[in-house]
């Protein structure tokens, strides 16, 4: 059975080109580039230039390029950073989206004593920027806002609320995981402070991510150890994350315009027609400003996990906001804060695009999933075929 | 991804018995779209009091979907008298075995099948005859908890919202079910053992720091270590981070103390003393 991927903001395959740059650097460049020999150091030359490659992609500079482990190490660190560097401020303020890696860490921190703030969203997953800017304080330590949601891909205005906090003296860092590669980012041009990325969000291995802290940005380190990364990140260098992470922005910064034209092409192309083709069905924060490989489309009466089940069957690859899939309760709290009802929520399924679909895929999967929708409500005490949508209600 | 049974995957991806029985006399309907969960049982029950067809309707996922197949196919041929005896456990069974996570499914079809049941008899169905509301987000009373904590011996908190969900929204009732889960452990004591023997309480109070309690602190750099047990006071000490972390005294009386008057004697008083 063939697989059609349909699941990118989990994770991406890892692009050809990466693989080939990164093999060299387990058997053969296997040295450490802190060693004084050259067999070592040679390697360092080579952390350089994928440095300045992902410097490059956010419109940064090669020195503010923090290398981690992952997307949630980097967001970790920012916002306890900020604290630490801001021992008087013990308040936070965060969006009720955020990934789990800062939303988790706010409740962490409101254990602890801090006063965190979720701002909301609106219906279309729209920041709610007068609650926002409300919520600026001379005690907020630092602001932390995605710049675009995992799971319905709604774009945060960042730069907006970046220059909003930058004018009170108050940290910005952005969770920018799902954005990069996809949109342009100019972080010369922009008041954000700290910003993470994500290795295996675009097409480099996981296990490796970035933390851009921006020059003369107060900082404290997460993992204490060695001088690695300037002192600002202790721990052997991942160096064949680190090469692969570098031609992986080399290559996201060629793939960005397909990714607005082709892969928003078959993205609208595949949430127009499974709107078109199943009833009471529809797409969340269609009306947002949107990344342009992401689709959550709820399938009302039927409830995700099945769906995500029976599309498996045919091999087609999507994640499920509803409560059955992630071991919770209740469905996604990201659509939770939109209001979604639950008739919808538990129903939702995200489809998330890369550069590696082909329209055969999405044709394909335009025509296996409005019967698995029809199949599933077939079985539902609640699917009356002549009611009414509740998403008017 | 979760790790069904080949048994529910084929009752999930072909299910036997779904839809609606004509001319059913006993109906069974539990769960809301709300709670992310409903099935819908109707049955026939013949003269003698035979069931002879047994049909579902369910929103839900797979192990849901499954459960109210299984459960249509332990009932058709059954008597009443012997169809009331299923537990949820036996449905589960059926399946061979569910995810502890799902398995308030199990628990859904056996709830459904007893309100079928009552409404075959005429009677008003269990849930809405008692029981005070414990859980306001999935709408579950203190009656069917205390039942799926008996029926299964449930122990932890973590199992009463894996098998009735009751917990697994907003947590504001947390404490009343450790609450009822005392209550019933405490019952169940005093019925069976009316003291526990120093030996067996250091052995549980052991068992239950290393389960229970050293996991959770470790993810903070933290352990906890016996010191004496006397009566039912108990003697702790607080190692590494948690030596010197200042709520230490708050996890002390909140946590540990919570888990082991829980998990091993209501009457238990935790002190800490510093080594």
């Amino acid at each position: 059975m063939k697989t059609v991927y349909l699941d990118n903001n989990a994770t991406t395959r890892v692009a050809p080109e990466v693989v080939e740059a990164m093999m060299p650097f387990f058997s053969d460049f296997y040295g450490n580039p802190s060693s004084a020999h050259r067999f070592g150091g040679q390697v360092a030359g080579t952390l350089r230039e994928a440095r300045a490659h992902v410097a490059a992609l956010l419109g940064a500079e090669p020195e503010e390029i923090l290398f981690t482990s992952c997307g949630t190490e980097s967001d970790n660190t920012a916002v306890l950073s900020a604290l630490a560097v801001n021992p008087g401020k013990r308040h936070v303020v965060i969006s009720r989206v955020e990934h789990p890696a800062i939303h988790t860490l706010g409740q962490h921190l409101a254990k602890q004593g801090y006063e965190v703030t979720e701002i909301p969203v609106d219906g279309q997953g729209r920041l709610d920027m007068d609650r926002y800017a409300d919520s600026l304080r001379p005690g907020t330590a630092v602001v932390s806002l995605m710049w675009a949601n995992n799971e319905t891909g709604v774009i945060f205005p960042v730069e907006e609320a970046a220059r909003m906090a930058r004018d009170q003296g108050i940290l910005f860092h952005t969770d920018a995981v799902q954005i990069a590669g996809k949109v342009p980012i100019r972080l010369k041009e922009s008041t954000v402070d700290m910003l993470s990325i994500s290795g295996h969000k675009l097409h480099a291995p996981k296990g490796v991510g970035v933390l851009y802290v921006r020059k003369g940005t107060p900082f404290s380190p997460y993992l204490i150890g060695g001088h690695q990364e300037r002192n600002r990140r202790g721990g052997t260098e991942n160096t064949p994350g680190v090469v692969a992470l570098g031609r992986a922005c080399e290559l996201a910064a060629g793939s960005m315009e397909r990714e607005n034209t082709e892969v928003r092409r078959l993205r609208d192309k595949l949430e127009t027609e499974l709107t078109a083709r199943v009833p009471n069905s529809k797409v969340n924060g269609r009306d947002s400003e949107r990344l342009p490989n992401t689709s959550n489309i709820s399938f009302e009466f039927v409830e995700g996990e099945a769906i995500l089940l029976m599309m498996d069957e045919f091999g087609i690859c999507a994640s499920s906001g509803s409560a059955c899939t992630s071991g919770s309760l209740q469905p996604s709290h990201v659509l939770r804060a939109m209001g979604v009802p639950f008739t919808m929520a538990h129903g939702s399924i995200r489809f998330s695009l890369s550069i590696y679909n082909a329209e055969e895929e999405i044709d394909f999967v335009i025509e296996k999933v409005p019967p698995i929708i029809e199949r599933l409500r077939s079985l539902s005490p609640f699917w009356d075929p002549s009611a009414k949508s509740c998403e008017s209600g | 991804m979760w790790e069904y049974t080949d048994k529910v995957k084929e009752l999930f991806l072909d299910p036997k018995n779904a839809g609606v029985v004509e001319s059913a006399n006993a109906v069974g309907e539990v769960g809301s779209m709300a709670c992310g969960d409903a099935l819908k049982l109707t049955l026939r029950v013949n003269e003698e009091g035979k069931i002879e067809d047994a049909r579902f309707q369910t929103f839900g996922c797979a192990s849901a979907i499954a459960s109210a197949s299984a459960l249509t196919e332990m009932l058709k041929g059954k008597s009443v008298e012997e169809a009331e005896k299923i537990t949820n456990q036996e449905i589960a069974d059926y399946l061979g075995g569910l995810p502890k996570e799902k398995m308030h499914c199990s628990v859904l079809g056996q709830e459904a099948l007893e309100q079928a049941l009552a409404n075959y008899r005429g009677e008003p169905s269990k849930k809405e005859e008692e029981g005070e509301i414990v859980c306001e987000c999935f709408g579950i009373t203190d009656r069917q908890i205390e039942r799926a904590v008996r029926e299964n011996n449930l122990t932890t908190l973590e199992d009463v919202t894996n098998y009735t969900k009751a917990g697994g929204g907003c947590e504001s009732c947390h404490d009343r079910i450790r609450e009822i889960l005392r209550e019933i452990r405490a019952e169940q004591q005093s019925n069976v053992r009316p003291e526990m023997s120093n030996i067996q309480k250091i052995r549980r109070i052991e068992e239950t720091l290393e389960k229970e309690v050293r996991p959770a602190l470790k993810q903070d750099g933290g352990d906890i270590e016996l010191v004496d047990v006397i009566g039912n006071r108990v003697l702790l000490s607080m190692r590494g981070t948690c030596a010197v972390c200042k709520a230490s005294e708050q996890t002390m009386k909140n946590f540990v103390q919570g888990k082991l008057r829980e998990l091993v004697w209501p009457d238990l008083e935790v002190e800490e003393v510093r080594s």
